[in-house]
């Protein structure tokens, strides 16, 4: 048998190697399943995270979900709901969509649309991308320094509003830079050929094309602004509890938002704080992931290719 | 007809429409560079509040036991040690499973399963730090660390764990897009030689990618050392800690530091410069992650360049 063997001609041994025969590839296998594990591992922590959460958080919604959602904050868990951080986490949105939205946008057209390669704007880009690393507690400080204390305002949500927009802000830059940029220039040229001015151009041709990819960054942005909580803990969201339910007082007075209270209560030695946690954990999160599968979807639906 | 001979004043803009014009584009220049002053504002409120605190502070204090900023003391090594602490324990658990996920979503996953997967990788990274920190808390330390050591609930281990869930999916997808990056002819001409898929991707494409590969590391080590919540509610360093680089125990990082002083868990009356040290914290801070950031950066930079 052996001299048999020996006796294959080389196009038989071209053959058997091309088909892998004799050279079980057991570390190539081994390799996909390392890499398949790691990816697996992330989603299995992902799928642990939410069922411990929905499960912790079941005694709340089981005996008294709308109260939860419409008590004030108590210190006493029975009556404990999350009504100021449900107020005060819209009064911060609308600041960030009010401001961040439109200065975020601005910027982006006028680093694709208007600017020339210039030292000025290689600055501003570059300096863009470093605001978007900086962490969100330094913005915390600078909300702290500036509005806070140098402009007299006060542990106030206008305080906190103006913060979250700034943290925000590059980020809105960032992604629209990429939604204007992935415009082809075709249609700019068609605009100015019959005699569009360049804002003309802008508004009528490039911003409808890019809507989609700005509007599915923005709101990653606002969900994003919907969780941070170090810098609002730095401008004076009020880890703790206070009676004011009203949003005007609440503009220019004490406030919280939903991520500060999921903050203070985790820190809460008592055992039904924990339910209570878990359940304004469970609002944050089904808004953040419905803000996310409609981002997701609208770039699914308008993802053009050229 | 006659025809009416065209003049250069039909082709002008009109005033109204020039002037229109020019207030846009003072608008879109202005929301531009106000992005430099944001980093100036930056610089400037961190700045000064840090001199007033290191100029008038005990030089003696930020060099002692521990950081107990109401007993005036200021040690920068206990909060420097307890953030190295729990960046080094989320980078041993955020390397391999974000660069594990990285390659795999590049090289090996269908279009199909790219698709369904990447999503979901999204939306970890959409989970909000301060949810971590509670599951960190109440899920990672009493069923991961405690059954396995004798560690006290919040300790820095059970932190680190959790920040390196935080940035795993920022490494995959950082990683991902510098492997994407490398042109597929790399790949044909190894496959051309016989290479295996896994020779194929260990010997050419990560090679090819390792500029993209160590950026998307440096970026996690800089939001690592930039993560707040997790650290300020699982690590368990609220109200001061001692000097300890033992991940089982508590410990105390610059940026949980930074909320306990903001909260007031740390401010008493009469104590000094407490305001200011949270400045002096944050400006260090800044200073690491903006070196951080740029290093990364160049990086990037040095894979664009190169294909």
């Amino acid at each position: 048998m052996a001299t048999r063997a020996e006796a294959l001609r080389p196009a038989e041994i071209v053959e058997q190697r091309l088909r892998g025969a004799g050279t079980s590839d057991w570390r190539s296998r081994i390799v996909e399943a390392a890499l398949l594990l790691s990816l697996m591992i992330s989603l299995g922590v992902l799928l642990v995270l939410l069922a411990d959460i929905i499960i912790t958080s079941f005694p709340v919604f089981a005996s008294r979900p709308a109260e939860f959602l419409f008590s004030p904050l108590s210190a006493r868990p029975a009556t404990a709901g999350i009504l100021q951080g449900l107020v005060g986490s819209l009064l911060l949105i609308l600041f960030v969509v009010l401001l961040a939205l439109p200065l975020g946008v601005g910027a982006a057209v006028y680093l694709e649309e208007y600017a020339h390669d210039s030292g000025l704007t290689r600055l501003i880009r570059t300096n863009i991308r470093n605001l978007a690393g900086v962490p969100a507690i330094v913005y915390g400080l600078l909300g702290l320094a500036v509005f806070v204390t140098l402009l007299g305002m006060g542990k106030i949500l206008i305080a906190g509003g103006l913060t979250l927009a700034i943290v925000v802000l590059p980020i809105v830059v960032i992604t629209a830079s990429e939604a204007l940029r992935a415009v082809p220039n075709s249609i700019r040229e068609a605009a100015f050929g019959v005699g569009a001015t360049r804002w003309e151009t802008v508004r009528s041709h490039v911003l409808p094309y890019a809507a989609p990819g700005i509007f599915t960054g923005t709101i990653l942005a606002l969900a994003r602004a919907f969780g941070e909580t170090a810098p609002l803990l730095m401008v004076g969201a009020i880890a703790g509890t206070f009676s004011n339910t009203d949003p005007a007082e609440m503009l220019a007075g004490s406030y919280t938002a939903l991520p500060t209270i999921v903050f203070d209560w985790s820190g809460k030695p008592q055992d039904e704080f924990r339910a209570l946690t878990a359940a304004a954990i469970v609002v944050l999160l089904a808004v953040i992931m419905l803000v996310n599968a409609i981002a997701i979807t609208l770039r699914n639906r308008y993802d053009r290719r050229w | 007809m006659t025809a009416v001979p065209l003049a250069a004043s039909d082709l002008q803009i009109a005033a109204g429409r020039r002037r229109r014009e020019r207030a846009v584009a003072f608008f879109f220049a202005t929301a531009a560079v106000l992005s430099i002053a944001i980093s100036v504002a930056i610089i400037l409120s961190l700045l000064g509040n840090a001199l007033t605190f290191f100029l008038n502070v005990d030089k003696s204090s930020l060099w002692t036991d521990g950081w107990f900023p109401r007993r005036g003391l200021f040690d920068i090594k206990t909060i420097v040690a307890g953030t190295l602490v729990i960046s080094a324990v989320a980078m041993l658990v955020a390397t391999p499973l974000g660069l594990g996920a990285g390659i795999y979503l590049s090289e090996y996953a269908s279009p199909r399963i790219r698709r369904a997967l990447k999503p979901i990788i999204e939306i970890l990274a959409s989970i909000p730090s301060v949810v971590l920190g509670f599951f960190a808390l109440t899920w990672i330390s009493p069923n991961v660390i405690q059954p396995l050591t004798d560690a006290p609930l919040s300790n820095m281990a059970t932190a680190g764990i959790a920040v390196g869930v935080l940035i795993t999916p920022l490494i995959a997808s950082v990683s991902e897009d510098a492997m994407h990056a490398v042109p597929s002819y790399l790949r044909e001409a190894s496959y051309g030689l016989g290479a295996r898929r896994r020779t194929t991707t260990l010997s050419v494409v990560v090679p090819a990618a390792v500029s993209g590969i160590v950026a998307a590391l440096i970026i996690g080590v800089s939001r690592a050392i930039g993560e707040t919540m997790i650290v300020a509610i699982a690590a368990g360093g609220t109200g001061g800690s001692l000097f300890e680089i033992n991940p089982l125990e508590p410990g105390q990082t610059m940026t949980a530091a930074m909320t306990a002083l903001a909260i007031g868990s740390d401010r008493v009356r009469g104590a000094e410069y407490t305001f200011e040290s949270l400045f002096f914290v944050g400006f260090l801070l800044f200073v690491v992650t903006l070196t951080l950031n740029l290093m990364s950066d160049a990086f990037v930079r040095r894979v664009r360049r190169a294909y």
